[in-house]
């Protein structure tokens, strides 16, 4: 009998995997909402990434206007995607912040060479540990920090003209409207 | 007016489906020979609708018709006409159709090639395979309608995204789905088996030409993804664990597995069960991976548009019907059991061992794809973790070296009782080989590269001792008899030798290039250049090309060496409808390596280049290739052909390998 009850094993299996899998489908991983909302940014200061600087980036520098905090890695094929686009935001003068996430030594600052420098200050985090603070689930990730340094949106995944338009720039709109 | 016709056609199609489905499951219970003849007829009228859907929605991206909302979405009128036709299957509706069309060749096939076969089987295999292609078409015609009209019809359309402009991309999904799709075919022969309660060697050898067919087709579409993305992605990676690639890394892995179990079943009668569950679990992981590119589960590259109501329809449907296929194995199966009893030291004892290594391959991706969910559902969204390559270097690879090392055991091995000290006698030069290869890999990829070092001697050694196989069998008579023997050699034996050797020469590109790749950057202006990896590389040009739909900043390079002295032209292009950047990396491709050029942005005068040397990366895909082939070569075998009747039974082979 419980030879027979064996062979159900994998209808059980499944039961259980099905029921994970559509409580996953409840949440949309593009938009997934920060514990940080309407939170100050946890401290933090950075090493630099770019070469013959001597300061990174540090919470500090995120207050006095509202800006982008973007999550970038060399390896990561959405910041790829996205990069061009930030680029050319940055020549619109969205100000935008770099956190160079779990990159090994140097790696960051070629890729700065290699596709353009978008950012005001660019930090380093080698082992990841300001990713954990911020939450970062993956790169590429898109922080929005208020001109008191609280944040106030997160975005998961490549920055597109559409998504800029439709998510980014209204709430960005929105802050600088508050002052 | 084509738009409708197509539409007409899917609904048909959709009803036919229903119908045979019907036919099909009760004429294989009632005996009635009327009826499974009417399973068989709509099997093939519903291929002829499905791709007389598929053809209209064809026609309707190459005029472009504009009026039609998915070709407005996913096609600009200067998109080069090749492109527009792949935007065909480049969006979700599209795609979708794309899919049914191929489970419909499949049912055709089986409706074709069935007849010699038990007909109850056959006729309950095609009610099954329409049940499947009835949900699907359902989906499509419900929720994903590829022929909605807008009204009034815009000038011009959006475009293809420029990624997917490309000719590796216009063959990628029609071959992954070949073999995604073709799974389905496993699937109902099991489930029909099932619901006879009989599973014997004739089942086995006519379940075998599917899993081939899908197999072989899997392995190309997988190989192709991955040097697309090699070139157009321009960094130079090659496989990225991607939620989708891993998507269709599972059903090759458990595909893998049920081909080899499936031979255990043909020639000795064991494994039914196993063989049976192996069927199901391998399509459920197709639809798995179906429901992660179309449910925004997951964030990938690959996603198509995210769609959480699309998500549970398709979740809904991979629930049912593996679910069902499970509770039928749950209560069939049990008595389907033979009581063979394996010797530890043979063949079949070699093919289960593989069985269990791929499955726990499968395992660890599926673990590694899905924990970020499970995490974060169970901890009702407080914690959110990724899971990245570190966790499968350390998971995957550690289960895969031990199954490389017992490959080229596997084909040496007796039927039913062996011994181990015998069976290495056999490998005596193999053995030998890889002794050798171990210390030049300790050599040349630098002690600390452990891992590495022994998949290069791994896959050495499986080229090594699949050529051995074919020596042995050559050698066995006498030289006399040797030219005779090369001839009389069977696809089969080909096809293993092959199958094998490619694995082994895609393990020595893996670890080659993952050992010894090195890259620099460098800002160039004309006449500058830079030494790298035993080359210079002198700036020879840089202009903007204007392509057919996007204008590109071109850089020419002139690359000088020892036996080298060749051009590398790499190209940043814009695509203004998208407003988006793609990459074409220049790539000089050689046996022994690829030199990797990509170019960056513009810096004063200079441009930006970046450079990677991969030795033998080009191994990875032709490693690929060559599986395909020894599969596609095996459905050629008369032993298989014998299951399947004569008639028509080539044109099987030409569909697998296109």
């Amino acid at each position: 009998m419980i030879r027979r009850l064996m062979f159900f094993v994998p209808v059980v299996a499944l039961a259980v995997l099905a029921g994970l899998l559509w409580l996953g489908l409840g949440r949309d991983p593009e938009a997934l909402p920060s514990t940080l909302i309407d939170r100050p940014l946890p401290a933090f200061e950075l090493a630099p990434v770019r070469t013959g600087e001597d300061h990174g980036l540090a919470t500090t520098d995120l207050t006095g206007r509202p800006m982008l905090l973007n999550v970038f890695a060399s390896w990561c094929v959405g910041c790829r995607l996205e990069h061009p686009f930030l680029m050319e935001l940055a020549g619109r003068g969205v100000v935008i912040q770099g956190l160079d996430w779990k990159d090994p030594p140097g790696a960051g600052a070629a890729w700065l060479a290699e596709h353009g420098d978008p950012y005001a200050r660019v930090g380093d985090d080698p082992d990841g540990r300001t990713g954990i603070d911020l939450g970062v689930s993956g790169a590429p990730e898109t922080f929005i920090v208020d001109a008191r340094g609280r944040v106030r949106h997160r975005h998961v995944g490549p920055i597109t003209p559409e998504v800029w338009e439709t998510e980014l720039r209204p709430i960005l709109q929105r802050l600088e409207a508050e002052g | 007016m084509i738009a409708e016709i197509g539409h007409l056609a899917l609904i048909l199609a959709f009803l036919l489906a229903l119908v045979q489905a019907a036919m099909g499951l009760s004429g294989g219970a009632r005996r009635d020979s009327r009826l499974m003849a009417g399973a068989r007829a709509s099997a093939l009228f519903q291929l002829l609708f499905v791709a007389m859907a598929f053809v209209a929605l064809a026609i309707c991206y190459l005029i472009p018709d504009f009026s039609v909302a998915l070709v407005q979405q996913h096609s600009h009128s200067t998109q080069p006409w090749p492109y527009r036709l792949a935007a065909t299957w480049g969006s979700h509706e599209g795609s979708l159709l794309l899919w049914v069309l191929i489970l419909a060749i499949y049912g055709a096939a089986a409706a074709l090639f069935g007849r010699r076969l038990r007909p109850t089987l056959v006729s309950r295999m095609l009610g099954v395979q329409a049940l499947i292609a009835a949900a699907f078409l359902g989906f499509a015609l419900f929720t994903s309608n590829p022929f909605l009209r807008l009204h009034p019809a815009p000038l011009d359309g959006a475009e293809l995204n420029p990624l997917l402009q490309d000719p590796g991309l216009v063959l990628h999904p029609p071959l992954l789905y070949l073999g995604y799709v073709g799974f389905s075919a496993a699937f109902s022969l099991a489930a029909a088996a099932l619901i006879e309660g009989r599973a014997d060697m004739a089942f086995a050898r006519w379940l075998r030409p599917w899993i081939i067919a899908a197999w072989s087709a899997l392995t190309l579409g997988i190989a192709l993804g991955s040097w697309w993305a090699y070139y157009e992605l321009g960094w130079g990676g090659w496989w990225f664990w991607d939620p989708v690639e891993n998507a269709s890394l599972m059903p090759w892995l458990a595909g893998t597995a049920l081909l080899h179990s499936a031979i255990v079943l043909e020639k000795r009668g064991a494994l039914i069960s196993w063989t049976l569950l192996l069927s199901i679990l391998t399509f459920s992981l197709s639809l798995l991976g179906t429901f992660l590119v179309r449910s925004g589960v997951l964030t990938s590259v690959h996603a198509f548009a995210v769609d959480p109501a699309r998500g549970t329809a398709i979740l809904g449907f991979t629930v049912l019907a593996t679910g069902a296929a499970l509770a039928l194995y749950g209560w069939r199966a049990p008595s389907m059991q033979t009581g063979a009893v394996f010797s530890p030291v043979s063949r079949e004892a070699g093919l289960a061992l593989n069985n269990l290594f791929l499955m726990a391959a499968t395992a660890t991706v599926f673990l590694g794809t899905f924990y970020p969910v499970f995490v974060e559902v169970l901890s009702q969204g407080q914690d959110r973790i990724s899971v990245g390559p570190p966790y499968y270097a350390i998971t995957f690879v550690p289960l895969v070296l031990p199954l490389l090392a017992i490959v080229a055991y596997g084909p040496m091995l007796n039927w039913k009782r062996d011994s181990l000290k015998a069976v290495t006698g056999r490998l005596k030069w193999p053995l030998l080989i890889a002794a050798l290869a171990l210390v030049v890999a300790i050599f040349t990829l630098g002690p600390s590269h452990v891992l590495q070092i022994l998949g290069a001697t791994l896959g050495v050694w499986l080229i090594a001792g699949s050529a051995w196989v074919l020596v042995r069998r050559w050698t066995a008579a006498g030289r006399d008899e040797i030219g005779w023997r090369i001839r009389k050699t069977p696809p089969a034996v080909w096809a293993l030798c092959l199958a094998h050797a490619g694995l082994g020469m895609t393990a020595l590109g893996i670890a080659s290039v993952t050992a010894l790749e090195t890259e620099t950057v460098a800002t160039l202006t004309p006449g500058q250049s830079v030494d790298f990896a035993g080359r210079r590389m002198t700036l020879t040009g840089a202009e903007i090309v204007e392509g057919p739909n996007y204008r590109a900043e071109r850089v020419i390079l002139h690359a000088t060496g020892p036996g080298v002295n060749r051009e590398i032209i790499s190209e940043r292009r814009f695509y203004p409808v998208t407003g988006t950047w793609t990459t074409e990396a220049g790539i000089d491709l050689t046996p022994l390596g690829a030199y990797y050029v990509s170019v960056g942005e513009r810096r004063g005068d200079g441009v930006v280049i970046r450079a990677w040397n991969h030795p033998m990366v080009g191994w990875i895909w032709w490693g690929g290739l060559v599986m395909a082939f020894g599969g596609a070569l095996s459905l050629a075998d008369r032993r298989l052909r014998l299951a399947a009747p004569a008639p028509r039974a080539p044109a099987k082979t030409a569909e697998a390998a296109p």
